[in-house]
């Protein structure tokens, strides 16, 4: 009998952890459901589908054991973010490729479970948004109530996909009516006070999915499954040089609220920034990695050229972590206050 | 009340020890055999005294403390010597050790014991004393106390820490010990308290033994002594020295440091409990409590002889007829016992009876998702999930860079890892890689050393050898130019010898070779040199074999190290040491 110390260990599992991470989303997802119907339930399967059958194209090439490997449920942790990150009514093959560029490139081709630098959805999506801007820049107009299988015919191309479908998201429209009315007399506040896409504090509808990812990213908190320092640094970051910024020109730019739960910056900062394997390690690098992914996501998404920052800035940090937690390393037991 | 600090880190685990708290002590019944390794200690391996045949008396001495950090072994009770032998130790390895192996009388016949009131006698003494009453730290390092005894001469002793804690699940041996003999406990601290002079005394012991605390304090109270029993929270492992330490006085000590270096000395409750018998009853430690306790019917702790063979002594408990193994230790830091006949020795607080329903194997290893809960349990605020990676990749240096030796394989990383990583046997293997390549490093530089030394020893004998043989050459010269002076009475010719008797040992002393200035030792000279070469290029050859393989006289039995030793002595003894020796 070969066994080793110790005999004890605590119930605890690679996919138990990923499971919890999926259940987190469940109250975020609901909320998006509500909103825009059950076309994001679809996009869901399709991503787990494609994940599930690109994992274990990859693990049957690498030689590695299916079942251990399919089970932890990373791959659909990696599905359901991609899922929730693209338009919840593109074409089902644009949520497969990034699926499987995800698991294929990002992840398996750089050693599999563990072994990623980057954050495979967000490389998902920075590829898609790259390729097909358009397609990723579609997203379903308000107010526009459409059937389950009116739904499914848009995403697997039986029904045209028409302009008036879609429109901007609440950050690129404010973005796009900022630009438009550069020379003439328009300023932020009324534009979220008047325009029928802002809601109470943020994009109508969209503010309470960011709620629900808020509510999830919590309890996953209390879970011990994430740590406070990544979420609370994104978000402090992003509310602070938001706030300065509107303090400084309130005319000009959006307040703090609106950032924090516009776009996908709750989902960022509990659910994408936080990913253990491409994120810092070390206490400090944690709040260095967080507070710098929130700053280049509203440099991104306010200055930059695309609706939204967050995957761009995680990916951006993800570069940095080995610098960070390299400088970052905390002092062990008995070596505290000694260079 | 005592402000308590904090660690970082730890776990809880399920403690399981009321199960084996609910009937006092007993007694365990003589064995058949008693098997009582001579090694039991950190330290020098303690000569036998004793050989096959020979009556033994209970308490007598049958191994001697082998140096200062070494500490003597005793018969546990009376009987006969049946054999002196290697067998199978209560080692992770299973590897073999000497030991003395006793079949009891059953009298129980005692040798003289002689009480002694420590007051009445130098610390010295009681230090002295104490090792040779084979008292060694009995909460598992078994590290001899009398070398723990003696106060720094730079740092003021300012507080002496009592380990109560006993934070490993299962085990309840120390708080049956404090519950049933608390009043020796206390006077082996006062015993301690007074050979250290520390400025204060704290008793640590998690609050899950709150009888243990009471009966504790109790006894402090009624000693008259001013010891602050301390209930400190219960989280595994409160009860390593370094987390006891940093509980309650706030002080960590680091790897590279001893705590006395801090002004703390830390001992376990049993080990006072020892020493105070051993001083003022005059019995060496003969046995110790062990909880049996796991895949048993009947949970308890024994008041067991050193030497009870395990499977003896785990019947005791009835054993669960799926009992596949005998853990030593608690389930975090404890192991399976290699071979069951192993004996209980100083260092075994418990065993515990392994079932594959009581700890489940653990299931496969997944990847490391650096999900960091490793950092966050580790008791020492380490890396662990950045030391697998260069233990895994055998990259030690960097295991090294992140402090590998500061780890004190507590397990709480592997508790806690949901890959199932098995952290702890990676750092090990890591820490024993190191150690090897360390020694493999000194004994290619001893090789090294004793090769150069040879060569410059050869170097100064052949140089040696030419100034002698350039003396007796001149020596010669200047007799057949006397001779000549007197013959011929010329006075031109003797002039050129001593000049040639002061330049040729000047010249001969580099080389060797080109001092030669009469003919005739000029051929002897060359051979000699081609000789030293010759055996400059064995010796060469042997001190790589040497370097690459190893050497027989390491791990050796003690049966023939002792042998060994016994030569040498005898040869020291005959012959004068050789003064070329280095």
């Amino acid at each position: 009998m070969f066994s080793t110390p110790p005999y004890l260990l605590k119930d605890a599992s690679v996919s138990r952890v990923m499971t919890q991470v999926c259940l987190a989303l469940l109250p975020g997802i609901a909320a998006y459901a509500w909103l825009v119907g059950p076309a994001i339930l679809i996009q869901l399967a399709v991503a787990s589908l494609a994940a599930l059958l690109a994992e274990a194209l990859m693990l049957q090439i690498r030689g590695k054991p299916l079942a251990p490997f399919l089970a932890d449920g990373s791959a659909v942790v990696t599905a359901w973010l991609i899922a929730l990150t693209f338009p919840p009514l593109a074409p089902w093959w644009l949520v497969a490729t990034g699926v499987f560029f995800a698991i294929v490139v990002a992840k398996h081709l750089y050693g599999g479970l563990g072994q990623n630098p980057f954050n495979p959805a967000m490389v998902a999506f920075a590829v898609c948004i790259v390729s097909f801007p358009a397609l990723m820049s579609q997203w379903p107009n308000q107010g526009l109530h459409l059937t389950l299988v009116q739904q499914a015919d848009i995403i697997f191309g039986f029904a045209p996909r028409v302009d008036a479908l879609t429109s901007a998201t609440p950050l690129d429209a404010l973005k796009t009516a900022l630009k438009l009315g550069a020379e003439s007399s328009v300023d932020v506040p009324s534009l979220l006070a008047n325009q029928d896409i802002y809601g109470n504090f943020a994009g109508r509808g969209w503010e309470w999915v960011a709620l629900g990812y808020f509510a999830g990213g919590l309890w996953l908190w209390l879970c011990g499954i994430i740590t406070w320092q990544v979420p609370a640094a994104f978000l402090a970051a992003l509310a602070a040089i938001s706030g300065a910024l509107w303090l400084y020109a309130p005319q000009s730019f959006a307040n703090p609220l609106f950032h924090l739960f516009s776009g996908g910056a709750m989902l960022g900062a509990f659910f994408i920034a936080t990913d253990p394997v491409s994120g810092s390690t070390t206490p400090r690098g944690k709040l260095i990695f967080g507070a710098g992914a929130g700053l280049l996501a509203y440099v991104i998404r306010v200055f930059g050229g695309y609706p939204d920052g967050v995957a761009f800035a995680v990916l951006i940090m993800n570069i940095c972590v080995p610098v960070i937690d390299l400088f970052t390393q905390p002092r062990i037991f008995g070596m505290k206050g000694k260079s | 009340m005592l402000d308590l600090f904090k660690f970082k880190g730890g776990v809880k685990p399920p403690s399981n020890k009321t199960q084996s708290v609910g009937k006092p002590i007993a007694l365990a019944p003589l064995p058949s055999r008693l098997i009582v390794p001579l090694h039991q200690s950190i330290g020098g391996t303690p000569r036998p005294l004793v050989q096959v045949g020979d009556r033994v008396l209970k308490g007598q001495m049958i191994g001697e403390a082998d140096g200062w950090i070494s500490a003597a072994v005793h018969a546990p009770t009376s009987g006969t010597v049946v054999a002196v032998e290697m067998h199978p130790q209560p080692h992770p390895s299973g590897l073999t050790a000497l030991c003395v192996v006793i079949e009891p009388d059953g009298q129980e016949t005692w040798i003289e014991r002689q009480p002694l009131d420590y007051r009445s006698l130098a610390p010295e003494a009681v230090r002295e004393r104490l090792q040779q009453a084979g008292v060694v730290g009995l909460g598992g390092a078994v590290f001899p106390t009398h070398g723990k005894l003696s106060a720094s001469r730079t740092v003021p002793m300012e507080e002496l820490v009592i380990n109560g804690a006993e934070c490993e699940p299962y085990i309840t041996c120390d708080d049956l010990l404090m519950r049933e003999r608390a009043e020796e406990v206390v006077r082996g601290i006062g015993l301690f308290r007074d050979l250290l002079q520390p400025k204060k005394v704290l008793i640590g012991i998690e609050d899950n033994k709150p009888e243990a605390v009471a009966a504790l304090a109790a006894a402090v109270r009624a000693a008259g002594e001013d010891f602050a029993v301390v209930a400190v929270p219960t989280r595994y492992p409160a009860g390593g020295a370094k987390q006891l330490i940093r509980v309650l006085t706030g002080k960590e000590v680091p790897a590279a440091k001893r705590s006395t270096d801090l002004g703390v000395q830390c001992f376990n409750v049993a080990t006072a409990y020892t020493a105070w018998r051993a001083i003022a009853h005059g019995e060496p430690l003969l046995s110790r409590l062990v909880t049996l306790t796991g895949n048993v019917h009947e949970p308890r702790n024994y008041e067991v002889l050193i030497g009870t063979p395990m499977d003896e002594l785990l019947a005791l408990a009835q054993p669960n007829p799926d009992t596949d193994g005998i853990i030593m230790g608690g389930p975090m830091m404890g192991f399976l016992v290699p071979d069951r006949r192993a004996p209980v020795v100083k260092a075994t607080n418990c065993l515990i009876a392994h079932s594959p329903r009581l700890f489940p194997p653990a299931p496969p290893e997944m990847p490391c998702i650096r999900c960091g809960e490793c950092a966050r349990a580790c008791p020492h605020e380490l890396q662990p999930f950045e030391m697998y990676w260069f233990a895994r990749a055998k990259n030690f240096g960097k295991t090294q860079e992140y402090n590998i030796f500061d780890c004190i394989e507590c397990g709480c990383c592997s508790y806690v890892c949901p890959s199932r990583i098995p952290l702890v046997q990676y750092f090990r293997f890591a820490k024993s890689e190191i150690w090897a390549r360390e020694r493999d490093k000194n004994a290619a530089d001893g090789a090294k050393e004793r090769f150069e030394f040879k060569q410059l020893r050869d170097e100064r004998e052949k140089a040696e050898k030419a100034e002698k043989l350039a003396k007796a050459a001149a020596a010669q010269a200047a007799k057949k130019a006397a001779e000549a002076a007197a013959a011929e009475a010329a006075a031109v010719s003797a002039e050129a010898a001593p000049l040639a008797a002061d330049t040729a040992p000047a010249g001969a002393a580099p080389t060797g070779t080109t001092a030669s200035p009469p003919a005739a030792p000029a051929p002897t000279d060359a051979e000699a040199a081609k000789r030293a070469t010759i055996e400059a290029a064995m010796e060469r050859a042997r001190a790589q074999r040497a370097a690459a393989q190893p050497r027989n006289t390491e791990a050796l039995s003690p049966a023939r190290q002792a042998e060994i030793s016994a030569i040498e002595a005898r040869r020291e003894a005959a012959a004068p040491p050789d003064e070329n020796a280095p």
